[in-house]
């Protein structure tokens, strides 16, 4: 099977429980099953060729130039680590079917774990640091849903959140170190970073690179100091637990320390930091963990000590420390899943999760009892179990690390960590199943149905099997150790084997289990001291450090932002200012390169007409109605000031633009007030004046200094001069540009302005259905209202020149390529035409007239333009490809057809639907439920309520 | 004359600046009008100012530069519906809360 199908069958199969929901909760479990089992069953078929040494690899090449490529690979690493995720999420489907109460929603878990599931596998099989990145922060975020699941419990909640902030952080230091190490490299495939050991150890960027990548990996694996988030994440659903906590998300981070262990390990500064983390974190967790009372808890940070133990003989650097994680990863993830079921089973049928309140269980539930007990004491490190492999070969390494110079000091820790961690198995299994029963259990312990035992019983077998048999798991350790060492190292020569003979090791484990038992003896006066010792309670400094956070965010963000946006405008604006001068004053300002060109009379009355509107708007805009007259002469005068300046498309587009944004405007006007009131104080009006003249100099300036020089830099518009008619077949170079050089821009242009006119309609709907409507409709118009509604003279003379106008249309449309026009102005000369009707013959006339909702007709617009587009894939052209040719009718002359006019016709009718469905959209504001509209023209508004009389 | 089109832009964005800054909604409208005329005008004025030499192919052997044009023409276009969905909005909260005002009121003793 494709890896891409392998990475994608998770989340394609997490639509799949969502939809099965409402079939029940077999069928939804069913399928989530069968998806996971088929892209097990996909990675399976890879195993020959893993096994063989084979690289597996799949590449797509997305955006070559910024490195970003979707490659995958699969080795052996991978493969193991899929295998698990895969295999074990097996399991953990068919247990949470059991597991999940008839309260939960079975979809919504099963949608969350597949996307989980995915994220992981696309973690392991990626061979491109940034996809891989990109798989990380999905897991994160994906992981959060998970132990976050049960939202009615605050700890499921905080839990989730801490979960997320600390891995979050953690990923985002990874983005950095990963994009360093491409840096350093060249490449952000992981094969070729992993061939340029030399290089990258060699780099001055190393050591941050390493340091921001192992963030992220202790982050995510729960290595000291971030492993206080693992245990909180217990609130989750046992299932959740024992998925994400014991073989999954936390061996993210192990995964990707094995995976860049090629090219990261083997240095001083790795060794330091690795081994001492991990050797730390190994027996920190092992210590709390003999004292916690919750049984998932304990269990949460003895995966913790687990995991410093793996990353410290990750950290050592040999060959043979990388085969014992490897082995050891294998180990933990069978025994550590099965107790984690088995803790839930516990909680399942007592209802309590207090070692304190449990204990004799032993013949109430003899089938989880056997389960749990050889699980724990794999754990342990009990020779025949698979634990006892990997913890020989973990202190056999121990004892030949020296770190600090210290000899003795990794053999002792290693053997205090397995001490502690025998002890709180034996704690485990004797305060929860030996010891006499008990009568005040908070339900009645049983065994549960097969559904839940047998997936850990599974489990168990391996375990056993692995332990009786180590010969079995060594030919795929090996192959796996082989992929994680690469290059770097040569394969070790050891065989695991349960006996080695009378070495150090097999001394140490035994100090070790004797040392557990011992501890179980003389636990209560232990946990006496445990308890008055004083400890640093993570989550209080966690909530303290956040807390700070967000006042201090608060600090900064309170006198920036208090909801003012005149103040955010005015800061804007400042801050442009003098940036802008900054620049003006510490670069060279070049010599003029343009004659100024002489102005005449005409030119210098245009200008005084502007100055003089935009003056009197400023000084008059409290009379609203005023202020829409004068905005009328300035955009009329630009629009001269286009026809003067050889543009005049732009002249014919404004022009347009000017008639229907101020109908517009006084469609709104007749609902706001008339007149803005003086609210301002002197002192704030002469502020707000600086500022607008310190912004009008600027922009001035600025003109003035380029309109005097050339650019730069030669234009590309000397291309699209040169090949408009040669390759897009017109001679108006504008319109060329617009529908066939930039015809994308153009476009995602029309899409916007199907959106914007989507947006107002979607507020007019939302105004007309909530209070608004009855305030709209208990209106009364503060203007005197028309005696007639419909004049005579005005429907007579808008329904007569409604086909010239139309015609005007069509024809700007057509001539649009070669000379000004096209689907912009057609657009809008046709827009007005229609907007002329509703003016002059009400809405009601007009809208029964019309045949096709706006909506449909901006759709339609924007589908034939991105067909036409489409369709020069046809022809193997990329998308929007233009072809043109010229036709002959007999009555008519020579004309062109090009595919461009059509992409022209889309843009014309998306610009006729939006501009419409705007319009109508304000209109239907006024209608007003009770006054029917008349269909007549010409008619007497009835509910005008001044008399002639009144008006003498 | 390029005195008058940059001492234009300069007029049309103080202007628009100043009505920004006001206090309700429909003069920022009209600010927000005027400033679109200004950057309009600024980008059109990137293609260097030429009189009489459209870009429509024909005998002629100059052109005025063509894409600062396009550009501009759609410009036009996207901020008459940039101009309607703020109109819009300013329309809504106008009828939702009967108040004009384009600040927050300042709340006292914030939490």
């Amino acid at each position: 099977m494709s890896l891409f199908l392998i990475v994608a069958l998770p989340f394609l199969g997490a639509l799949l429980p969502g939809l099965m929901n409402s079939a029940g909760r077999a069928a939804c479990a069913g399928v989530t099953f069968m998806v996971s089992l088929l892209a097990f069953i996909g990675l399976m078929t890879h195993l020959p060729a893993v096994m063989a040494g084979d690289l597996v690899t799949a590449r797509l090449d997305w955006i070559p130039l910024l490195g970003l490529n979707v490659t995958l690979m699969l080795d052996g690493l991978g493969f193991f680590f899929a295998m698990l995720i895969l295999g074990i999420g097996l399991l953990i489907i068919a247990y949470a079917r059991f597991y999940l109460s008839r309260d939960d929603n079975m979809g919504e878990f099963f949608t969350y774990l597949l996307l989980f599931q995915g994220a992981m596998v696309g973690i392991v099989l990626s061979d491109n640091v940034l996809i891989l990145l990109i798989f990380w922060e999905l897991t994160s975020l994906s992981s959060f849903l998970l132990i976050g699941y049960w939202k009615h419990l605050p700890e499921g909640r905080q839990g989730a959140r801490m979960a997320l902030t600390v891995t979050g952080l953690g990923g985002l230091a990874m983005i950095g170190g990963m994009l360093l190490l491409g840096q350093i490299v060249g490449s952000y495939d992981l094969s070729v970073i992993l061939q340029n050991r030399d290089l990258i150890q060699a780099s001055p960027m190393y050591l941050p690179a390493l340091i921001l990548i192992l963030l992220g990996c202790f982050t995510k694996s729960a290595q000291f100091p971030f492993h206080f988030w693992l245990p909180h994440a217990m609130s989750a659903p046992t299932p959740v637990s024992a998925y994400l906590h014991s073989a999954t998300m936390v061996k993210a981070g192990i995964f990707l320390m094995a995976r860049m262990w090629p090219v990261l390990s083997g240095t001083p500064e790795w060794f330091m930091i690795v081994t001492t983390a991990g050797l730390i974190t190994m027996v920190l967790g092992a210590t709390i963990a003999l004292f916690k009372h919750d049984l998932k808890s304990l269990l949460a940070f003895s995966t913790v000590s687990h995991l410093g133990l793996i990353t410290m003989l990750l950290g050592t650097g040999t060959a043979f420390g990388a085969m014992a994680a490897m082995f050891h990863i294998l180990n933990h993830a069978t025994f550590k899943a099965a107790l984690f079921m088995s803790a839930g089973i516990i909680d399942h049928e007592t209802h309590t999760r207090d070692i304190r309140r449990l204990g004799g269980l032993r013949h109430l539930m003899p089938v989880t009892f056997g389960i749990a007990t050889l699980a724990a004491l794999s754990m342990a490190g009990i020779p025949l179990l698979n634990g006892f492999l990997s913890k020989e070969m973990m202190l056999e390494e121990a004892t030949h690390t020296v770190l600090f110079g210290m000899p003795l000091l990794v053999p002792v820790m290693a053997t205090i960590g397995s001490l502690f961690s025998a002890a709180y198995c034996f704690r485990f299994i004797s305060h929860t199943f030996l010891g006499p029963q008990r009568d005040d259990y908070p339900a009645t312990p049983h065994d549960p149905p097969a559904g839940l035992w047998l997936p850990p019983a599974i489990l168990v077998v391996l375990v056993v099997a692995i332990g009786v048999a180590p010969f079995l798991a060594e030919p795929f350790i090996k192959v796996v150790t082989a992929s994680v060492l690469g290059d770097a190292a040569d394969l070790p020569k050891a065989h695991f084997k349960i006996w080695h003979g009378l070495v150090p090791a097999l001394y140490m484990s035994m100090i070790a289990v004797a040392g557990g038992l011992l501890m179980l003896l003389v636990f209560t006066p232990a946990l006496g001291i445990w308890d008055k010792a004083p400890r640093p309670e993570a989550k209080r400094i966690f909530d303290a450090v956040i807390a700070s956070a967000v006042s201090l965010a608060r600090r900064v963000i309170a006198p920036l932002h208090d909801g003012a946006f005149t103040r955010y405008a005015a800061i804007m604006a400042v801050t442009v200012v003098a940036v802008g001068y900054h620049a003006w004053a510490t670069g060279t300002v070049g010599a003029p390169t343009r004659v100024v060109q002489p102005a005449n009379l005409v030119q210098i009355a245009g200008w005084l007409m502007l100055v003089a509107a935009t003056c009197a708007l400023v000084v008059l805009h409290r009379n609203r109605l005023l202020s829409l007259i004068l905005i009328g002469i300035v955009g009329l005068v630009v629009s001269v000031g286009f026809v003067f300046f050889s543009a005049p498309d732009l002249a014919m587009t404004q022009l347009t633009v000017e008639v229907v944004t101020i109908i517009l405007l006084l469609l709104a006007l007749n609902f706001l007030p008339n007149h803005t009131p003086v609210e301002s104080s002197v002192l704030r009006r002469f502020r707000d004046g600086t500022v607008a003249v310190a912004a009008g100099l600027g922009a001035a300036a600025l003109s003035y200094h380029y309109l005097l020089r050339d650019t730069v830099a030669p234009s590309i518009s000397e291309f699209h001069l040169a090949n408009s008619y040669k390759g897009g077949g017109g001679t108006n170079v504008v319109n060329v540009i617009l529908v066939d050089f930039r015809g994308f821009d153009t476009y995602g242009e029309i899409i916007v302005l199907g959106i914007a006119a989507l947006l107002i309609y979607a507020l007019t709907e939302t105004l007309l259905d909530g209070p608004v409507r009855a305030r709209l409709l208990n209106r009364k118009p503060d203007q005197p209202r028309a005696g007639n509604m419909h004049p005579m003279m005005m429907v007579v003379m808008t329904r007569v020149i409604m086909p010239v106008v139309l015609m005007v249309g069509f024809y700007i449309f057509w001539r649009g390529h070669n000379d000004p026009g096209g689907g912009f102005i057609a657009g809008l000369v046709v827009s007005i035409a229609v907007v002329m009707q509703y003016m002059a013959s009400g809405f009601s006339w007009t809208s029964a007239r019309v045949r096709y909702p706006y909506h449909g007709v901006i759709g339609a617009g924007v589908l034939i333009a991105g067909l036409t587009g489409i369709g020069s894939w046809f022809f193997g052209k990329p998308f929007l490809t233009s072809d043109f040719t010229y036709v002959r009718i007999p009555p008519f002359e020579k004309f062109e057809l090009a595919t461009a006019a059509l992409f022209d016709l889309g843009v014309f009718l998306a610009v006729v639907g939006a501009v419409m469905l705007s319009l109508e959209s304000f209109s239907r504001l006024a209608r007003r439920a009770h006054v029917t509209d008349s269909d007549q023209p010409m008619d007497i508004d009835p509910s005008r309520d001044d008399t002639p009389k009144a008006e003498g | 004359m390029e005195i008058l089109v940059a001492s234009a832009i300069g007029i049309l964005t103080a202007g628009g600046m100043y009505l920004v800054l006001r206090l309700r909604t429909f003069p920022v409208i009209m600010g927000i009008s005027l400033l679109t005329y200004a950057v309009n005008i600024f980008l059109f004025a990137s293609g260097r100012l030429t009189v009489g030499a459209p870009p429509i192919l024909g005998d002629a052997t100059t052109y005025t530069d063509p894409l600062p044009q396009a550009l501009v023409l759609t410009a036009i276009v996207i901020s008459f519906g940039m101009t309607a969905v703020v109109v819009m909005i300013a329309l809504g909260a106008y009828l939702g809360g009967n108040d004009d005002r384009v600040d927050d009121p300042v709340v006292e003793d914030a939490p």
